[in-house]
């Protein structure tokens, strides 16, 4: 085929989405966080939804995602996104507001605007990349990194005497009675990202419909904070990091 | 409803003020000795009649990132809190002002350092008016004297940060915040329609048409050029502000050989200290600063030219009188007279300061 | 006209709502007022005392460190303010609560048993108005009407059916003092 033929409409079988723009990705080869821009900007597509979105980027390598999404977007303070969307949902309720945050944004600096947002139910939906370390500030521990896991902080691997438990927030969040919609996906395979991208749109939905807080959390990998190739680190994190946050829905007020 | 005169704490005249002069939203966390704004909102209700949004936050941190994401929709937000309290919203203040954002924040200051105490205090004029958060911004700062001015500078610091896009700062404090006086509160303005705020403020975050690009809240600049740019702008625009909102108010100045410079409720009792002094054949006078931030330097450097000596009375170890010093252009001699850690002077002790210190 | 008054007790006495109350029918009678608390965390048990201050020209200091007139309800207090009457001026106690009055000649000193009035009244909660209706007539700052139009203002409607028996408090106080 040529390239002519090639970009022919009739012989496209799979397209960006219009809403992801042409600047060049900052994110490492084989980041989760490419793939997760990409579904939910098709998925505020498929919604129709471009209009009406608000989203709230956070501190962390996605603290720029504003510059690959074209939404409106707030840049939010260290963990202060779901603050920002109580506001933002609260002052315009007709308009689809989600975050977008880290391990470390959420469930370390932020675990108090993460908890009572959700605790209030604002009806807003929070995507929640957990890679289990710091990866814009050069791998340190986050508060979602396994035992035993060597970062630049933990040189000797997570030592729970020293440093605490690996700190499953997304567990805490389901059981909260605010929260409408808990999952834990993943975006490693084809059919996970279709899994995914099917749950920010039901968590958008939710947020349209005013049900409460919905929560994605991406189970993902940081080929650069764990010092492992892009394939190396899907097995990792599907041998290790599974165990600790097992896929699936946690909670589902639509399915009870 | 229509304008009514009532008796009112200045808290509550800040929380009907709000109201009527059609804030959008409020977002709060208790705090001595300012409370009473969140708690009458809370019975006020706006919500059933304005469609204000008031909300009690989980922390004061929250509340003001809170002010930061609705001002960000172009929204008229504000929060309020006493000094600790106001310690922990400096991150949001520094956002805010970084993002060009209008939005009030009212402190109703208490005594410090630490937790210090609930009583009444001058000592974040500081914090207000040099910075308080990170970087090189600057607040408008307003300090009320009365309820009235509780009430009325709702209005005037929303007014004010609209039309600069900055954050303004009402400095109150324990006295104006718990007493009660006559107090005229507005006629109500209606909240802006989406339409207006649209029309009003085109940077604002509400969700993007097909025929504009997307509208980005940041204030994140990697590239240092770009960043001291950014800085080279606002200095501009706080540069306009200097020019143009000094606001101040002078008792007594005309024939005085002495002035006492106070703000809020320290200029009050100043007043009668320089009622009293007058009475006993001592030519005083009383300037007072509206605005802490721009500074009324202007003001001062020209009046201090007919005083024999300033006296700056404030409850603080001496914070306005580096700016007083540094309004001069001529020496005069300038003394501070000071109580702190809550106890508030009595006019007669400002008199006594006043003869001590300029021999009189 | 111009009247600096402190009222100080304990707090749970109504020294508060006293002094709301008169600063309310000041604004009624469209005086200049400033009601300032010596405000804390103290409810009931501590001391509370509550500077008012009533003018026909606007007022300029809320805080004080002398008064025209004192209304005393317990020892700490009388303790604290006899010396801040200024000459001349009036100092109103209730001997229930006192046992060391001030021996001062310059000011005049008017006993009020405003805490035997009320168990006769068999309404505790109506203290602080059998005092109101003392201290207006030993200093007639606000007619009666104004104090009873201020109060129907600031109390809740649900509360309105005790307007009566704060009436009826303030009259039995107008008749204690023995001037």
């Amino acid at each position: 085929m040529t390239p002519e033929e090639i970009k022919n409409p009739c012989n496209i079988v799979a397209a960006k989405p219009r809403l992801l723009n042409d600047n060049t990705m900052h994110y490492c080869p084989g980041c989760s966080h490419g793939v997760v821009h990409k579904i939910i900007a098709e998925v505020v597509e498929e919604m129709g939804a471009e209009h009406i979105t608000i989203a709230i980027a956070p501190v962390g390598c996605a603290v720029m995602a504003y510059n690959y999404i074209d939404v409106d977007w707030i840049e939010a303070a260290h963990g202060r996104a779901p603050a920002i969307a109580t506001a933002v949902k609260r002052l315009n309720p007709s308009r689809l507001v989600f975050t977008y945050q880290g391990d470390g944004d959420l469930a370390a600096i932020g675990t108090a605007e993460t908890i009572h947002a959700a605790n209030r139910g604002e009806n807003i939906a929070i995507i929640f990349i957990n890679n289990g370390i710091y990866g814009m500030t050069g791998g340190q521990m986050a508060p979602t990194t396994l035992e035993g896991m060597v970062t630049s902080t933990t040189p000797y691997g997570r030592n729970v005497e020293l440093n605490g438990y690996p700190l499953n927030i997304t567990d805490l969040l389901a059981r909260l009675p605010g929260t409408c919609y808990v999952t834990r996906q993943s975006v490693h395979t084809a059919p996970a990202v279709r899994k995914a991208k099917k749950a920010i749109r039901e968590a958008f939905e939710n947020s349209m419909k005013g049900m409460g807080t919905s929560v994605v959390e991406i189970v993902s990998t940081c080929v650069s904070g764990w010092k492992m190739t892009p394939e190396k680190a899907n097995q990792w994190m599907e041998e290790n990091m599974f165990d600790h946050y097992p896929l699936g829905d946690l909670k589902n007020i639509n399915k009870l | 409803m229509d304008e009514e005169v009532t008796l009112m704490k200045g808290n509550e005249a800040i929380a009907h003020a709000a109201v009527r002069y059609g804030v959008d939203g409020y977002f709060g966390y208790p705090i001595t000795p300012q409370s009473e704004i969140l708690e009458t909102l809370e019975e006020l209700m706006p919500w059933k009649t304005t469609g204000m949004v008031v909300l009690q936050a989980e922390s004061e941190i929250a509340a003001v990132n809170m002010v930061y994401g609705g001002a960000a929709t172009g929204k008229a937000c504000m929060t309020s809190s006493s000094s600790p309290g106001i310690s922990l919203k400096q991150e949001g203040i520094s956002y805010i002002a970084a993002g060009e954002l209008p939005a009030l924040i009212i402190n109703c200051m208490r005594g410090g350092p630490g937790l210090g105490t609930i009583q009444p205090s001058q000592s974040d004029y500081f914090q207000a008016t040099k910075g308080g958060g990170h970087g090189d911004y600057r607040l408008i700062v307003l300090a009320p004297a009365s309820v009235q001015e509780m009430a009325d500078f709702v209005g005037l610091g929303l007014d004010l940060a609209f039309k600069y896009r900055n954050p303004v700062m009402m400095l109150a404090d324990g006295v104006v915040g718990q007493m009660m006086e006559r107090v005229k509160l507005p006629a109500p303005r209606p909240r802006r329609t989406d339409e207006e705020i649209a029309a009003e403020c085109p940077w604002a975050v509400t969700g993007k048409p097909a025929s504009r690009k997307p509208n980005i809240m940041t204030t994140l600049e990697l590239d240092p050029h770009g960043m001291e740019k950014h800085n080279i702008h606002l200095q501009e625009k706080y540069r306009s502000i200097e020019e143009h909102e000094a606001r101040w108010e002078e008792y007594d100045t005309d024939d005085a050989e002495y002035l006492i410079v106070a703000f809020g409720c320290v200029a009050r009792i100043c007043q009668k200290a320089v009622e009293e002094a007058r009475e006993a054949g001592i030519k005083v006078g009383l300037l007072r600063p509206i605005t802490l931030w721009p500074y009324p330097s202007e003001a001062i450097r020209r009046i201090s030219k007919r005083m024999k000596g300033i006296l700056v009375v404030e409850l603080n170890a001496g914070q306005m009188i580096e700016d007083v010093r540094l309004s001069l252009d001529e020496p005069r001699p300038v003394h501070h007279f000071g109580r702190m850690g809550g106890i508030v002077m009595d006019p007669d002790e400002v008199l006594v300061a006043l003869k001590e210190k300029f021999q009189l | 006209m111009k009247e600096e008054i402190i009222i100080a007790g304990f707090g749970g006495q109504g020294v508060l709502s006293m002094g709301k109350i008169l600063a309310y029918a000041g604004l009624m009678d469209n005086l200049e007022v400033t009601w300032m608390p010596a405000y804390g965390p103290e409810q009931r048990g501590g001391t509370a005392n509550v500077t008012v201050i009533l003018s026909d020209s606007p007022i300029s200091s809320p805080v004080l460190n002398s008064y025209d007139t004192a209304v005393i309800l317990n020892q700490q207090s009388m303790d604290k303010f006899e010396s801040k009457v200024k000459p001349g001026g009036t100092l109103i106690y209730d001997p229930y609560s006192i046992h060391h009055v001030t021996t001062r000649t310059d000011i005049n000193v008017v006993p009020v048993d405003a805490m035997e009035a009320t168990f006769e009244l068999q309404s505790a909660k109506s203290y602080n108005m059998v005092l109101l209706g003392a201290l207006l007539k030993i200093r007639p700052l606000v007619s009666v009407d104004a104090v009873m139009r201020g109060l129907k203002k600031t109390l809740p409607e649900r509360h309105h059916h005790l307007l009566p028996v704060n009436k009826q408090a303030i009259m039995r106080g107008l008749e204690l003092p023995k001037v």
